[in-house]
């Protein structure tokens, strides 16, 4: 489009300028998280200082704090643990579900399919109350396996919906000649089509976790003891003590809360978006 | 259906997936009407029906009136300044050019750290004491040192500051699908627009723009989804005041059903809820629908 005319090159620095603008304006939260985590605590609260710059020098006294003083650790391994087991959960019954859509049900099965996509818009503030009491029922208040056993509930319908797309894009020729050989349909599936699915297993893997960092609402509701919870809930809520914000330790923790997040949902984006357009981008 | 399968095994690799949706949405979206139209309390015993009083009760409490209110307030102004905002990001990040993957990794982090931790930042960013919005107000002159805005404590402020709040986390999302949407348009028609003569404004407002509709849809309906049923935003920035000015319809019904221990109350509040979560999903299957026939 920008052919040498001038107003290509005009049009071209307008554009940067709007992009470093927003770019700024979307990053800036996170930039001030990293620079409130090394600075002192004096050097924070005294308002004389430019909050720009470093008054005093840097300190890793927040980050000690955070790590050794605070149960900021075990959240994070709470965290890894309630996404492992929702990614296992979701795979195991996603994968069958997807294949039989793509494969095995025809006409009626693309109706479900879209019925499956739909619960995921079902938000959970709608269904807290009454999951509060079903949790309670199976004796799981209070302990991180209430969200292991509720967040499939959202990663099962997006991931069926994912690898419904994935399925569909193999030749059906391939479990065809497998079955030629004397496999069943089934056993085609686990050793034909699973294996070459690896990548949108993957993305499945990383959608559970992603999720389980992310959510706040079941995890707050659910869960009452600081020790039982998630980085989601643990570090907005229970770093707080009374009204006092430790804020250096707090800023330290959102920043490592939210960075490996974010590099890894970036390498799987473009399969995220897939999933979420529903067919309107082909 | 290819032979070599027999008829019940679509079904049956079906059936585990359904059946746990069904257990864990299903049955507590129907439960919820039963909660609604009951005198369930924590720890209260058996049910009785008892009609629509918790719906009356709820819609005679001013804080109900005022969360309904506010609830469209913060989805209507945060979805318009998310358009607005991710057309333009999206028009300027849509060709290629160095640096191009790490400025969308920035522009994705609102919206891939987890919310909560979102939020907390900015409640430091818009600190009563130490805000530094206002150290730099001050620096320019624009308000008075002992007279700075209390952005979260004085009514006004605080809902600015939880839809801008809001808008910051939502419009990375809307900015990716819409790229997405950019990246599916064919070259040549815009081109060929501009061989015959069409200017930039004039291509974009009538080639380009109709062209990207049923994306710009997709991002705007779960836009409206993501905002209208949230609650994060507010529980942490706000915990829905300043006497609960700030309130919106699922915050208010997790303080009542949760912490108040009214699920009676709490479920006929968030039942508000479902109207427009029905007319969004039907909107989206029509949406993917035309996708499909085109």
């Amino acid at each position: 489009m920008s052919d040498g005319r001038p107003a290509g090159a005009l049009e071209r620095v307008l554009k940067r300028g709007i992009l470093l603008a927003f770019s700024v304006a979307l990053a800036f939260p996170f930039y001030w998280m990293a620079i409130t985590s090394f600075k002192r605590t004096t050097d924070l609260y005294n308002l004389k200082n430019n909050p720009f710059l470093f008054s005093e020098p840097p300190t890793l006294e927040h980050l000690r704090l955070l790590l050794r003083e605070t149960l900021f650790l075990r959240w994070f391994a709470n965290t890894c643990f309630a996404g492992l087991l929702v990614a296992v959960i979701t795979l195991a019954l996603a994968m069958p579900a997807a294949y039989a859509l793509a494969r095995l049900t025809g006409r009626w099965g693309e109706q479900l399919g879209i019925a499956i996509f739909l619960t995921y818009l079902v938000p959970p503030t709608l269904l807290f109350i009454p999951l509060s009491r079903i949790v309670a029922n199976l004796g799981l208040q209070d302990s991180i396996w209430a969200i292991v056993v509720v967040y499939p509930s959202f990663t099962i319908p997006f991931a069926t919906w994912l690898l419904m797309g994935f399925f569909k894009a193999i030749p059906p020729e391939l479990e065809d000649a497998a079955m030629v050989d004397g496999l069943t349909r089934f056993q085609a599936f686990v050793r034909m089509v699973v294996p070459i699915s690896f990548s949108g297993i993957v993305t499945v893997v990383i959608f559970a976790f992603t999720l389980v960092t992310q959510e706040f609402v079941y995890a707050l509701t659910f869960i009452s003891s600081a020790a039982h919870q998630t980085v989601g809930v643990g570090v907005p809520i229970y770093l707080v003590r009374g009204d006092v914000y430790y804020w250096g330790s707090l800023m330290a923790a959102c920043l490592i809360a939210s960075l490996p997040i974010g590099i890894l949902y970036n390498l799987f984006l473009d399969r995220f978006i897939a999933g979420f357009t529903v067919g309107s981008v082909k | 259906m290819s032979p070599g399968s027999p008829r019940w095994l679509g079904p049956v690799m079906l059936l585990p997936a359904i059946v746990y949706v069904i257990g864990l949405v299903g049955v507590p979206f129907v439960l919820s009407f039963f909660y609604a139209l009951g005198d369930v309390k924590v720890g209260s015993v058996g049910w009785h029906f008892v009609g629509l009083a918790n719906f009356r009760s709820v819609l005679e409490n001013p804080t109900f009136r005022h969360a309904l209110s506010n609830s469209f307030v913060f989805t209507i102004s945060s979805q318009i300044l998310v358009l607005v905002g991710a057309n333009v990001l999206a028009l300027t990040l849509k060709d290629a050019f160095r640096g191009r993957r790490f400025l969308r990794f920035l522009i994705l982090l609102p919206w891939v750290a987890p919310v909560s931790i979102g939020s907390i930042g900015w409640k430091w960013i818009l600190d009563s004491l130490y805000s530094v919005i206002n150290w730099v107000l001050v620096r320019l002159h624009l308000v008075k040192p002992l007279d700075v805005p209390m952005w979260l404590g004085q009514p006004t402020l605080a809902m600015i500051s939880v839809i801008l709040v809001h808008t910051w986390h939502i419009m990375p999302f809307a900015t990716v699908i819409l790229l997405a949407g950019w990246t599916a348009i064919p070259k040549d028609i815009p081109e060929a627009a501009a061989v015959d003569g069409a200017g930039y404004f004039r291509t974009l407002f009538q080639i380009t723009l109709p062209m990207l509709l049923p994306i710009v849809n997709v991002a705007l309906l779960f836009g409206i989804i993501f905002t209208f049923t949230d609650m994060t935003v507010v529980y942490i920035l706000t915990r829905g005041g300043p006497y609960d000015t700030t309130q919106v319809l699922p915050s208010l019904a997790f303080f009542t059903g949760i912490l108040g221990s009214d699920l009676a109350e709490g479920a006929a509040i968030s039942l508000f809820l479902v109207p427009l979560l029905a007319a969004v999903a039907w909107l989206m299957l029509r949406t993917a629908r035309r996708a499909e026939v085109t």
